[in-house]
């Protein structure tokens, strides 16, 4: 295929058409135009939305501004996450050392805002200048008296999953420091949901409701006091296997808290999911009140999702993503749709994640790892997609081609977890394919439309 | 009056972009041409998001995707590499290289690798262009001009000038201001060049088939005869450095004239009486109509905005232009303020102001919006002028933000904002009425449909 460099040629699954190969976690090609971020972005996602610490990024300003309030995780309380603090290095830092800087810096802002941590995310340069950001922070961390931890994320010291490691690394440092005195028996942890737009306070409800106590939101609406307890915890209950599995592998090693992979997106994954934490700790009282609200929850959400399954049965949806757990429930919530999958991709999926997507989904669906945006072009044009799920930059690439766009990414304001949040994503889904512009669109041929309709006035 | 500015050591919510950044959406502006970075993978998509995100278009940022060996052992090998990966996917005309702190801090000489290239592709590669973009130095205005005389370093060629040929040097400005000013520089006869042109390639119509590089651009033949002009008309009251109309002059001989960003009548009146003694022709009738009906808007309207306090900021070219707009339609700028150090800006605002405000405004440079924000507090501004990172201070004030330049995050139709010329003024001249005769009727306790 034209669009197709030949190097990445072993990045690119057909289901069922030969038997599964694929290459992945693999770095992305010079001049292809990855999608991907790099190594500080997988680090500054997993962070960012810890509410009351102070996120400092060491480096030139670029880095700390194109990540300044760009993501929908709300918090309950305080808002330090949604500011962009940098040390904005210039070239006589990078000369003579921005260590200094960095140390007057750090005092200066825990000074102002008295947060109740810091994260000081190390950059590019900060790699090759060679600052010793573990003995600044040492310091400040003895003069002020709080956790100031460094994240080794140099954006090219590997890819996006390296600084979900560095981010659970830095985690794990304050995890075990605070008092586990009242923790319930039944009490979880939720790792790798981030509270856009309020998700993780709907995944709370329902855990309450069953009688689960959470001692630590990681890091939807996180704050530094839970996450130096949340070794109390009885168990870790992890979505988004890529960013926070680490962080629980190594919660298992030091503290033996067992972990268990839920999602929270479309309604299967999301009842599964509550029945699993249920089942793990195998009080039939729980159990029963988890089927209590689930059963609730369905006779709220099913009827009103079949006005969206008869119109929108049929339509053909791809699906690219940051990681890959997402696009297993994106699948089945298509399917709930009564849509057709046609193309999965993430930007750092796991080897064993793509085998089981390939399994899960039909004959001829792409499966791709770290596409680029003439890829995504070419496969969208070849199976007449008519709605694309991605991020914000793959959201042009849809639209000029006259293809509906869910945003399912960090920056979105709409929640998409839960039983509601299949319902919104129902709506997200039907007000992007349903809306009479396309008939205006390339898909359609809308230089033909004009000249038809030109033809038929002058003709009269 | 001027108390002293803020002096922070970090830098909260910036109010400036990195130097690469800029670089990028100039090459953006040339026919046929990809921007390349020479760095980690991590900057082309944050940049990549940044710009898409106001534009609402497709820009691919190819990259050297470097990871910790080549840090060690050079970027050389990487970037041929994506040179090669670049040509053969997009087959671009031109690919517009920037380099990055990464491979500025390692000390890659990428001068020398594309020499090293170009030996080793002769003839089969396409026009390669390359500036120096270190992003701890600078900000994106500086990469963004860097590039456009890179550009004109590499391909402008000399030769006897022709006759009503000039070249405009108009910086960052938009697709609708762009469109603009050909429409003016076609009712003066003037066979201009703008470099670059973003209107096309950044905001281009739904057409019936996908382009691998959005068509538009200046193009590269036109690019070749800018040594040829009469005339370069460059933008921008505190630019520095090495500019591209500097550079024309200095090795062409092509005359420069150097002017505001023309926003406001006094500004726009200098911008057109320059095309009028280029062209030998008189401002033609409809721009001289526009005009009068500014100027009659003007009348009609500076009761309810005079006397009313406004914090301008952003890019320090266009913060001169914004301000001497807002000084001649009786609005008070108490704040402008800038992330670029140019160190020109406070003069750049006296020479446009001088003759009509009382007072200066306190002006600084390389402020971010923390300083911006405690400012603020005792200066209790009527409104804000500049991009969407300012909404959270007018929230926090309460008041109106009228939005203009780059980025527009939290609206849509950036790149059709129209800010220049005396259409772009009364366009911006109607927001600030507007917004000043909506917060007044909103606040009035009875609401009136009738002034």
């Amino acid at each position: 295929m034209e669009a197709l460099l030949a190097d990445r040629q072993e990045q690119v699954h057909r289901t069922g058409e030969q038997p599964f190969t694929l290459v992945c976690n693999k770095d992305s090609l010079a001049g292809a135009v990855s999608q991907r971020a790099c190594v500080f972005c997988g680090s500054r996602v997993v962070l960012y939305p810890i509410a009351d610490a102070l996120h400092l990024v060491h480096g030139p300003i670029g880095c700390a501004v194109y990540t300044w309030d760009i993501r929908g995780a709300l918090s309950s309380g305080p808002e330090l996450h949604r500011l962009s603090f940098s040390t904005d290095l210039q070239e006589r830092d990078v000369i003579f050392g921005g260590e200094e800087k960095l140390y007057r810096a750090l005092i200066e802002l825990i000074d102002r805002h008295s947060p109740k941590g810091a994260f000081v995310y190390s950059t590019c340069i900060v790699g090759i200048i060679g600052d010793d950001l573990e003995a600044v922070c040492r310091r400040v961390e003895a003069e002020k008296g709080i956790p100031v931890i460094p994240v080794q994320s140099e954006g090219f010291k590997g890819n996006k999953r390296d600084g979900y490691t560095a981010a659970c690394n830095a985690m794990a440092r304050i995890i075990g420091t605070g008092d586990t005195a009242g923790i319930s028996p039944y009490s979880i942890n939720i790792l790798g949901d981030f509270n856009l737009a309020g998700e993780i306070w709907m995944i709370r409800e329902y855990f309450e409701r069953m009688g689960v106590q959470v001692v630590a939101n990681i890091t939807g609406d996180g704050r530094i006091a839970d996450l130096a307890r949340a070794h109390g915890a009885a168990l870790n209950v992890v979505q988004c296997s890529g960013s926070t599995m680490d962080l629980a592998k190594i919660m298992e090693e030091r503290y033996a808290i067992p972990s268990i992979r839920v999602s929270y997106f479309g309604i299967e994954d999301m009842a599964q999911s509550l029945y699993d934490v249920a089942e793990h700790f195998g009080d039939p009282e729980m159990l029963e009140k988890t089927r209590k609200l689930v059963k609730e929850e369905l006779a709220r959400v099913v009827p009103q999702l079949q006005k969206y399954r008869e119109v929108l049965a049929g339509k053909k949806a791809a699906i690219y993503v940051g990681g890959s757990f997402k696009a297993f429930s994106l699948v089945k919530a298509f399917r709930l749709l009564d849509m057709q999958v046609v193309m999965v991709g993430s930007q750092t999926g796991t080897e064993q994640e793509y085998r089981e997507l390939a399994e899960i989904t039909d004959p001829g669906t792409i499966i791709v790892d770290d596409a680029n945006p003439l890829e995504l072009t070419s496969f969208l044009e070849e199976k007449e997609v008519d709605i694309l799920v991605g991020g914000v930059k793959e959201r042009p690439i849809a639209y000029k081609l006259g293809v509906g766009f869910c945003d399912h990414n960090h920056e979105r304001k709409e929640a998409l977890a839960g039983f509601q949040g299949m319902l919104n994503f129902a709506e997200e889904v039907y007000s992007s394919v349903m809306s009479p512009v396309w008939r205006f669109a390339m898909r359609t041929k809308a230089k033909d439309l004009v000249t038809e309709t030109s033809k038929t006035i002058v003709k009269g | 009056m001027s108390k002293n500015p803020p002096n922070y050591i970090s830098t909260t919510n910036a109010c400036k972009l990195c130097t690469p950044l800029g670089a990028c959406l100039a090459f953006k502006g040339i026919e046929g041409a990809v921007p390349y970075l020479h760095g980690s993978q991590g900057c082309a998509t944050y940049m990549r998001r940044y710009i898409i995100s106001h534009y609402n278009e497709p820009i691919d940022i190819a990259s050297s995707s470097l990871s910790e060996k080549n840090a060690i052992y050079g970027g050389g090998p990487n970037l041929k590499m994506g040179l090669v990966n670049v040509t053969r996917k997009y087959q671009p005309k031109l690919i517009g290289i920037a380099t990055t702190c990464l491979t500025e801090t390692i000390g890659d000489d990428v001068g020398r690798y594309l020499h090293e290239f170009h030996r080793e592709t002769v003839g089969t590669m396409p026009i390669m262009v390359r500036v120096s973009t270190p992003s701890y130095n600078g900000t994106h205005m500086e990469g963004f001009h860097a590039a456009v005389t890179a550009v004109v370093e590499q391909l402008a060629e000399g030769g006897e000038a022709v006759g009503g040929k000039i070249n405009l040097l108009p910086g960052f400005i938009s697709p609708a201001d762009k469109r603009y000013l050909s429409e003016i520089l076609d009712d003066f006869g003037l066979d201009v060049t703008i470099l670059p042109d973003l209107s096309d390639t950044m905001d281009g119509p739904a057409t019936s088939k996908y382009d691998k590089i959005q068509p538009g651009g200046t193009p590269l033949a036109s690019i070749a005869t800018m040594g040829r002009a009469t005339a370069t008309i460059e933008f921008g009251r505190t630019l520095h450095g090495k500019t591209a109309g500097a550079l024309l002059e200095q090795k062409h001989g092509v005359k420069r004239i150097s002017l505001g960003v023309p926003i406001g009548i006094e500004e726009s009146d200098l911008f057109f009486a320059s095309l009028s003694t280029l062209s030998g022709r008189p401002i033609p009738e409809k721009h001289a109509q526009e005009r009068g009906r500014l100027v009659d808007s003007y009348i009609d309207c500076h009761k309810y905005i005079f006397g009313k306090k406004a914090i301008v900021y952003g890019e320090e070219d266009l913060v001169v232009a914004l301000t001497a707009f807002l000084a001649e339609i009786g609005v008070v700028p108490v704040l402008c303020a800038s992330g670029g150090k140019s160190g020109k800006l406070a003069a750049a605002i006296k020479e446009t102001t001088g003759d009509i405000l009382a007072e200066q405004p306190q002006v600084f440079e390389g402020m971010d919006f923390f300083d911006i924000s405690e400012m603020a507090e005792s200066l209790a501004p009527d409104l804000l002028i500049g991009h969407s990172k300012g909404y959270p201070l007018a929230r926090k004030l309460e008041i109106p933000l009228i939005r203009v330049g780059f980025p527009i995050h939290d609206r849509m139709g950036g790149q059709r904002i129209l800010h220049l010329g005396y259409r772009g003024t009364q366009s911006l001249f109607d927001q600030v009425v507007n917004a000043t005769l909506a917060r007044k009727q909103s606040d009035s306790p009875v609401g009136y449909s009738y002034m």
